[in-house]
């Protein structure tokens, strides 16, 4: 079987296999991965978002544009429960983030992958266990561990580069590297912020193909840019709603993709 | 706070994965054993001066327990008859259970710290001392003075209450001094590490925010913290007590002579118990960590 196909193999075995099936907080399996309802943040007095109204089916593909400081990284820390809202519900995997408690959050996380711009890495660890540390954290087997990782890296071409700490990795080996951490617990959703604003333009067309790649293999995919070539860029690969956040409020970008 | 068995045993099970999350702070491990030890050495000292104290306390009630002195001044050639008169109302009190006179040896003995030795004390005006001993039930001090009083008028009875109860209220305050002195030890060494996990907490907060992000849970990340913690204040502890009984050894042994300043030492079972501080500093340094780190993350999403 070759790699691709195991990953995704992996990936709907992982998916659909009931890993989660113990997890108290999250065996309710809605409709939609992540919900907002009429969701409104602020901070310091001023409100920033407001009115947001979302709702992410599994296997979605979304794009969320808009200018710097318009809250594309408040939304996104809205959708995996990094900001409680200050008005309205989030809802991740049909629990409303304010019913679950920490360990909950927690829990959440682990079904929700994040890739950031800056890509915040435990330096002193090797590139592959900061790949690894969702597995750690949740307690994973060992030995299957392993295989995930070795296939993973394979896949996000760092195999080479196992050994290496994170500050000696390049700007698009970082983001790989990040995207493949995001990736390790096959969650259901990768919400990805800014992935290619540190990559050039060759990079960030593999970390898309990368992305789409996963949203064929069921996942839902949110990416914030202020990249449109990206947004058009995809168009040829994946259908996708585009987002705009506009004077505080989302808006459906045009046409989907 | 309430900490639940369940939840220690999480906290200090061993997980390689968990204690490499957090990077190796070489100026906080440093600090954190050197506090350790430093408060078990103190520990130990405080805990021989309370034992000491306790021992001092407890001989000091046994000999004057149930003693009196009987002390004649009078010219010395009317010394001997009146010895034999105080020995006979003596003898004639109930509850006196034995009275016997000082040699002339034993009254040297007792002036030869001042005097020195070969003093010669039969041919001074030196009182004659006569040891009482009590029976159970104990004498009618009162009584007995007032006929002393009409029979012998240079005779004293010294019935040590004027000296016990001071030494004894002495040396319980401070065997309690010594307890006290543990426990604030111990305390001192839980806030230490408290600054020391929170200056650790501070310094991996970016560790932290990687950790929350990829789903680490409070019990996880805190165990990196409390682990560490943990063993370095026991490891220090350990170092601690073992320099603390090497110089308790190195102390001079209980002797006759200046008790209080030579009975320092542990005796017997005793010398097993400073064994418990490096546990204890474990268990503080446990609880100190892991409220540092429970609040500081509880402080974040």
């Amino acid at each position: 079987m070759p790699p691709r196909a195991r990953i995704a193999c992996r990936a709907g075995l992982m998916h659909y296999g009931g890993r989660f099936d113990n997890d108290p907080y999250l065996t309710g399996r809605g409709a939609h991965v992540i919900e907002l309802d009429e969701v409104a943040y602020s901070y310091g007095g001023g409100e920033l978002l407001t009115d947001l109204s979302l709702r992410l089916a599994p296997g979605s593909f979304h794009f969320l544009t808009g200018p710097s400081g318009a809250g594309k990284t408040t939304f996104l820390k809205l959708c995996y429960g990094a900001l409680v809202p200050t008005g309205g519900h989030v809802r991740l995997f049909s629990q409303d983030v304010r019913e679950l408690d920490r360990d909950g959050i927690a829990f959440a996380r682990r079904r929700i992958g994040v890739v950031h711009q800056d890509c915040q890495f435990l330096d002193h660890l090797p590139v592959a266990e900061n790949i690894s540390l969702p597995l750690a954290v949740s307690g994973q087997d060992k030995l299957a561990a392993q295989a995930n990782l070795k296939e993973l890296m394979n896949w996000v071409g760092l195999s080479h580069r196992a050994h290496a700490l994170p500050p000696e990795l390049s700007g698009g080996e970082r983001q790989r590297a990040a995207l493949a951490r995001a990736l390790i617990l096959s969650p259901d959703v990768i919400l990805a912020d800014e992935p290619t604003g540190n990559v050039d333009w060759e990079m960030s067309q593999r970390l898309l193909q990368l992305l789409v790649e996963l949203n064929k293999m069921g996942k839902t995919i949110m990416i914030a840019t202020h990249d449109l070539s990206l947004i058009r860029a995809a168009k040829h690969h994946v259908q996708a709603r585009v987002l705009r956040i506009s004077g505080r409020k989302l808006q459906l970008a045009g046409a989907d993709l | 706070m309430k900490i639940k068995l369940a939840a220690i045993t999480d906290m200090l099970s061993v997980d390689a994965g968990a204690d490499r999350v957090v990077p190796p702070t070489g100026f906080t491990a440093r600090l954190t054993v050197f506090t350790a030890g430093a408060m078990a050495f103190l520990a130990v000292f405080a805990l021989a001066l309370s034992l000491a104290s306790g021992r001092l306390a407890s001989n000091w009630r046994d000999a004057l327990a149930g003693s009196a002195t009987l002390r004649i001044s009078a010219p010395v050639a009317q010394l001997p008859a009146q010895t034999e008169r105080a020995l006979k109302i003596l003898s004639e009190t109930p509850g006196v259970a034995e009275a016997r006179a000082l040699d002339p040896d034993e009254q040297r003995a007792l002036l030869e710290p001042w005097f020195g030795p070969d003093l010669p004390v039969e041919s001074l005006p030196v009182p004659q001392l006569i040891e009482v001993r009590e029976t159970g039930a104990g004498y009618d001090g009162a009584g007995l003075r007032l006929r002393l009083q009409a029979e012998l008028p240079g005779a004293v009875l010294d019935d040590h209450t004027r000296w016990r109860k001071p030494l004894i209220s002495a040396a319980g305050r401070l065997k309690l001094l010594g307890w006290l002195s543990i426990v604030l030890i111990f305390g001192t060494m839980g806030a230490m590490i408290t600054l020391a996990a929170n200056a650790a907490l501070a310094a991996n907060a970016q560790v932290i925010q990687v950790l929350r992000l990829v789903g680490a849970t409070d019990t996880y990340i805190a165990r990196a913290f409390v682990r560490r913690f943990t063993l370095r204040a026991a490891m220090g502890a350990g170092v601690g007590v073992l320099a603390g009984l090497l110089a308790v050894l190195l102390l001079p042994g209980a002797s006759s002579e200046a008790s209080i300043l030579t009975g320092l030492r542990f005796q017997g079972s005793h010398w097993f118990l400073p064994l418990l501080v490096p546990l204890l500093a474990a268990v503080v340094a446990f609880a100190a960590t892991r409220y540092a780190a429970m609040r500081v993350l509880g402080g974040l999403r």
